[in-house]
């Protein structure tokens, strides 16, 4: 299995990162740095990082199924993620996933037919003091109003489109 | 959505910054801010110190630890023993992820030179000459600043190999998590730093002696490194004169919920809370009274508004049975539907419970239940003493302390707000009944 060469030069960085004899380190930053590029953690990339990092398939595999942020099936184009944690909770937080939730019309980690968008509601991402708060991918949004996040939806929707 | 920087723009008067006193310089996160504002020279000035005259001036700055334990920060280091021929590793956690706490993505965002430079010192201190900043997947935009910031050091010189003609070499890296609260507990981070499930091993030995890969390893959080710079700079005395004798310096004060002015301050240890929440967060919104407060992130036992007039330093909480935590300070208005807030608490822990010992795996998965049948409007006035009771067990005999993270604020809630609970029997229900699942 082949990356990108930027990816690969971060791999080829990251594993030098770690003392001598101790590459399994790179396990779970290589599986999630792959993940935004491969689009899911598939079997087949579960026996490259075991290759790469020089450990048996199950021991990637055990990974992938304790962290959160690991999938194995795609999630969206866009992966929409909304904390209904306490700060969250008390500002509009469960109102905001309901709400980004029939707007989408995804429940809790499903994806949508296209494969633009998928919906989870996460747990406290560390935006508390700027709550309600979102990630979609890896971009913050903080003090989301239901409008606010209709526009960003509308406007993802219509970028993809164009 | 308002974009800008995530802190007051103007400190607040009862402020002092001084772990964030770039903020607000423009580009604040660049080396050359940082070494305009003698950025570095505090290492230069490490390296003329002795390990014991740098763990003496922590030792007198009362510096605690800040993401969460409050271990005295002087007395960790000193447990990390310098002579072992092992290599020595320095780990700093910033796997930040006890809800209501966002203040160490300011210190890497505005200041990640200042996170490095304590790493350095700690370094020298250890005669270590590798460090790890381990950085919760969510905070990837964090990991790539920070990468930045480390090949910035590495360009000028400040890191990699006999740095700046001292002869002391130290390398820096990233490593980033995939979404675990598990692994901000120091032992699971450093399995998961290992490349495994993030599962706490049993202490002893301690990470002091046998931390990464089974080597001496200092591991503090973000905001304790950055710590660190200050106070050898200026000395411990001067830092613990900004707090009270037994707890030193200023802490960064992340405050959410019910609150006209939410948001991260950096303010002395000892400011009373009630001040604390007046003044700097605005007060309680809406003209509303307040009903209580989590002082320091969702694990803290949480108290009613008449026990907050209260000072916020490690002592004065523990004295009226709750914790400063990591500095989360989670406010709630009259309105706040108790039985919903505490079942949020333990849906959480529930999730992120790592399944590796059974009091909390099997005790967070009922809490839970129970709390949601309770929600759904099936529940009785058993039902509280009932979770009481099972929360009470869970106490102290977990593996890690996340079984007791969940069991005490469960507990303070039940306890504190009963007769809420209570009254939530009697109101009919307009959630679908559902069964226990």
């Amino acid at each position: 299995m082949t990356f990108s060469t930027a990816l690969e030069q971060r791999f080829t960085k990251m594993l030098a990162a770690y003392p001598e004899g101790k590459i399994r380190s790179a396990v779970v930053p290589m599986l999630i740095y792959a993940q935004d590029e491969v689009g899911s953690i598939t079997e087949e990339l579960i026996l490259e990082v075991a290759k790469r990092c020089g450990v048996e398939r199950l021991k990637v595999d055990e990974v992938v199924g304790y962290y959160s942020m690991l999938h194995r099936q795609p999630m969206g184009k866009y992966h929409v993620q909304v904390c209904t944690n306490i700060s969250c909770l008390l500002v509009g937080g469960l109102e905001l996933y309901e709400h980004c939730s029939k707007k989408l019309g995804l429940g809790h980690k499903q994806v949508a037919a296209d494969g633009i968008f998928s919906l989870e509601e996460v747990e406290c991402m560390g935006a508390c003091s700027w709550a309600p708060a979102m990630q979609i991918n890896y971009d913050f949004h903080h003090n989301v109003s239901p409008e606010q996040l209709d526009g960003l939806l509308d406007g993802i929707r219509k970028a993809t489109k164009s | 959505m308002p974009t800008g920087p995530l802190y007051p723009l103007t400190p607040h008067p009862l402020e002092i910054r001084v772990l964030t006193r770039r903020f607000g310089t423009p580009n604040s996160a660049s080396i050359d801010t940082y070494l305009a504002d003698g950025g570095y020279q505090t290492f230069l000035k490490a390296r003329q110190m002795t390990p014991e005259a740098i763990i003496e001036e922590l030792k007198t700055s009362a510096l605690r630890g800040r993401g969460g334990a409050g271990f005295p920060t002087g007395l960790k280091w000193s447990f990390v023993p310098r002579a072992s021929p092992k290599p020595k590793y320095i780990v700093v956690n910033a796997d930040e992820s006890e809800p209501g706490t966002c203040k160490d993505r300011l210190l890497m965002e505005y200041d990640p030179h200042q996170l490095i430079e304590g790493m350095m010192i700690a370094a020298h201190t250890m005669s270590s000459h590798k460090g790890y900043i381990y950085i919760r997947g969510e905070y990837r935009y964090l990991v790539e600043s920070m990468n930045v910031a480390i090949e910035e050091a590495y360009a000028k010189g400040w890191l990699g190999k006999n740095i700046q003609g001292t002869g002391f070499d130290f390398d820096c890296y990233t490593h980033s998590g995939a979404g675990a609260y598990e692994c901000g507990e120091e032992t699971a981070l450093l399995d998961s730093l290992e490349g495994k499930r993030g599962i706490p091993r049993m202490k002893p030995p301690f990470p002091a002696v046998a931390g990464a890969w089974a080597s001496p390893t200092l591991l503090n959080n973000v905001e304790t490194f950055s710590a660190v710079v200050p106070i050898i700079r200026d000395g411990g005395a001067k830092f613990l004169s900004y707090g009270i004798p037994k707890a030193g310096g200023t802490r960064l004060l992340c405050v959410s919920g019910h609150v006209n002015k939410p948001g991260v301050y950096e303010v002395p240890l000892g400011l009373n809370m009630m001040t604390f929440i007046n003044e700097c967060a605005g007060g309680v919104w809406k003209g509303r009274k307040l009903k209580a407060v989590v002082p320091g992130g969702s694990s803290c036992p949480i108290l009613k508004a008449d026990e907050c007039d209260v000072n916020m330093d490690y002592d004065s909480i523990a004295k009226i049975g709750s914790m400063m935590g990591s500095g989360g300070m989670v406010v709630l208005d009259e309105t706040t539907d108790m039985v919903q807030f505490a079942l949020r608490i333990m849906k959480f822990y529930q999730h992120e419970s790592c399944g590796w010992c059974i009091p909390c795996r099997e005790g967070t998965t009922w809490l839970k239940k129970l709390l949601q049948r309770y929600h759904d409007g099936m529940g009785q006035e058993s039902d509280i003493d009932l979770i009481n009771e099972l929360a009470t067990n869970m106490l102290g005999r977990t593996f890690c302390a996340l079984g007791d993270a969940a069991a005490l604020p469960t507990i303070s809630i039940v306890t504190k707000f009963r007769d809420e609970f209570v009254d939530y029997l009697s109101k009919p229900s307009m959630r679908e009944l559902v069964g226990i699942h």
